[in-house]
């Protein structure tokens, strides 16, 4: 009866194709809003992943997130050092400063200074010069996408013709100051979507307006064996400041972004309209497909049905409806993040996200089949005779 | 098992609703009938004609009365055991057919042997053998839209049939279908449904078909008012549609 069941679904050609769409489109939605979602709020803490070598993150204590720089005073960086358990800190200067380019247009820019000794911080993929070219005069790395968009040049003399990425020996101005390119980097694209330019710190600090504190953050390495909870608990008490592991500032970051903006609400409001479109045409499809073969249903009943059968019949119909609209629209989901371009649009999916959509499609398919099941089930086989 | 009783029904009573809304569908009917008989139910809309087949058929509680069907109380068992019964020894043919649109005339025989859990290709195979009885061989893989009124009844026939049941229970097997279409369906009933261990139940309005039973039971008012041999119930109406249409 199973096998029947299957037929019956399959054979319903117009409202199958109608609940397969429906359940689809509904996957796709759920699916590929939050692969989204997800990819924006990855962003966020970019620059906490692009470090990978700082075991914690010392920074001011009223600090919200990573890109919500408090200036500290220099000297945080010595009390950091001399904590017991750490093996090296470093400074990190992070700034939004405008930069004046080669064709006089001015671009808002990430400036991220970078210790001048040991280079730690400065990006670890880089496409063109090396990193040891930072400590040339005036150098700084650009990144990749930044290079392409906001800061490509003209091509030619006409500065209305075709564009040029940023290259190596471009020279630029950041608040006044001289700066020339002397790399290009692959770095992870980050939320606020503007060009990053890593360069050394005491080179940052000279580009930026003067400021008594210039110190950003403070990248530190734990000593071989030390606990890293402990240290992290030591260098808040001893310093006053705030240290993070790259975890904890990770998540620090996602929450301030959940909590204090509307995009949750935003992506939210899609995924529930997602959900509401499958429940909406594949629930509603579905629901009316068992309603057109209750008389079907009903003379089963009759010739012996069990309520059991007929029941095992519409989960299975549902069943199927629904994991051919779920691995239709995961498909989709896929195939759309592999179209569009990483740089273009953030797209995440992680492998939670399937399952979310699956127990999204679960529901609409247990709540239509379950109120198609309660029509099966207080179906009066009697009614099949035409009296 | 020609000749014993295949029911055996005493004042069997049905109200609907209850107080004032309440509606006596049976008023107390009696009613004998036997393995090998065709009985045919007839009276106006609304006499109880309905809800006689339905308990005749397992599918409705009796409020009163006695009654056994094939030896059997089907009120005495409970809804999975009637279900079960049911399945076991009642078959069906509705006015309307009721063929499941999406699978074949094939799989659409075989449902009562594959709701009882039989092997599914033994199930076709003797699907297969019903439909030759009735005359569709060769149409087994047709969708039953592609048929014919009178074709479908025959599938509808041959899926009765299937299981070998005791009492087969015809709903206006005709009223869908043309005269001619209904007289061939009629002979088919007559033919493949009546045996001497079956007795065959028919609800009709069509005295077109009245020739095809041994008895008619006349009913009127939740009530059987009388039950009359066929050939002189067929033989009066034929004599009073003369006087009717002298030529």
């Amino acid at each position: 009866m199973l096998r029947i069941a299957l037929q019956m679904l399959f054979g319903d050609r117009a409202k199958f194709y109608g609940i397969l769409i429906g359940l689809t489109f509904a996957t796709l939605l759920i699916t590929q809003q939050s692969a989204i979602f997800v990819g924006l709020m990855t962003r966020t803490y970019a620059l906490i992943e692009e470090i990978p070598q700082a075991d914690l993150w010392v920074a001011d204590p009223t600090l919200q997130f990573v890109d919500d720089t408090k200036p500290m005073a220099v000297t945080a960086l010595d009390r950091v050092r001399s904590v017991q358990g750490v093996e090296w800190a470093s400074p990190l200067f992070k700034s939004i400063l405008v930069a004046k380019l080669p064709n006089g247009g001015r671009q808002l820019c990430d400036v991220i200074g970078v210790d001048d000794a040991t280079l730690i911080g400065a990006p670890a993929t880089v496409v063109e010069g090396k990193v040891e070219d930072l400590r040339k005069p005036d150098a700084i790395f650009v990144e990749t996408r930044g290079a392409r968009k906001q800061l490509a040049q003209p091509a030619t003399d006409d500065p209305r013709g075709p564009k040029r990425p940023m290259a190596v020996g471009d020279v630029l101005e950041l608040n006044e100051k001289r700066a020339v390119v002397v790399g290009i980097a692959e770095t992870r694209p980050s939320f606020q979507n503007v060009p990053t330019i890593y360069t050394t710190y005491f080179r940052a600090i000279g580009f930026a307006p003067a400021n008594r504190r210039t110190l950003s953050m403070i990248l530190v390495k734990a000593a071989p064996g030390q606990d890293l909870e402990t240290l992290r608990l030591r260098i808040e008490r001893e310093t006053g400041l705030s240290a993070y592991t790259p975890g904890e500032f990770s998540w620090k970051t996602l929450d301030y972004w959940m909590k204090q903006t509307g995009i949750p609400i935003n992506f939210g409001i899609a995924i529930l309209l997602g959900f509401l479109v499958g429940v909406a045409i594949a629930g509603q499809m579905f629901y009316n497909f068992t309603l057109d073969n209750l008389k079907y249903f009903g003379a089963m009943k009759a010739m012996g049905a069990t309520s059991g059968q007929l029941l095992g019949m519409v989960a299975l119909q549902g069943m199927a409806a629904g994991a051919l609209g779920l691995g239709l629209g995961l498909g989709a989901t896929a195939l759309f993040g592999l179209s569009v371009p990483p740089d273009r649009l953030a797209f995440k999916l992680i492998w939670q996200l399937p399952l979310i959509s699956a127990g999204a499609v679960t529901v609409i398919v247990v709540g239509a089949s379950s109120l198609s099941m309660l029509k099966v089930i207080r179906l009066d086989p009697k009614e099949v005779f035409s009296g | 098992m020609t000749g014993s009783a295949a029911i055996h029904a005493s004042a069997i009573a049905k109200t609907y609703g209850t107080g004032d809304a309440a509606v006596q569908a049976l008023r107390g009917v009696d009613l004998q009938a036997n393995f090998g008989e065709m009985v045919a139910l007839v009276g106006p809309s609304g006499c109880g004609k309905t809800t006689l087949i339905s308990i005749l058929a397992g599918l409705l509680s009796r409020d009163g009365g006695e009654l056994r069907l094939a030896g059997t109380d089907p009120d005495a068992l409970d809804n999975n055991a009637r279900t079960l019964w049911r399945r076991e020894h009642v078959g069906f043919i509705f006015q309307q057919f009721n063929l499941v649109p999406q699978i074949s005339v094939l799989e659409n025989v075989a449902i009562p042997l594959l709701l009882r859990g039989d092997h599914r290709g033994t199930s076709l195979e003797r699907a297969a053998q019903l439909l030759e009885r009735v005359g569709l061989k060769g149409r087994e893989a047709s969708q039953p839209h592609k048929l014919s009124g009178g074709q479908q009844q025959r599938v509808a026939i041959a899926r009765s049939l299937v299981h070998g049941p005791s009492i087969l229970v015809c709903d206006e097997p005709t009223s869908a279908l043309d005269g001619a279409t209904g007289q061939r369906v009629m002979e088919l009933v007559r033919e493949q449904g009546c045996r001497p261990d079956r007795l065959v139940v028919l609800v009709t309005h069509d005295e077109r078909i009245f020739h095809f039973a041994d008895r008619i039971v006349h009913m009127d008012d939740g009530r059987v008012t009388r039950v009359v041999d066929a050939k002189s119930e067929v033989a009066a109406l034929r004599a009073a549609q003369a006087m009717e249409n002298p030529r």
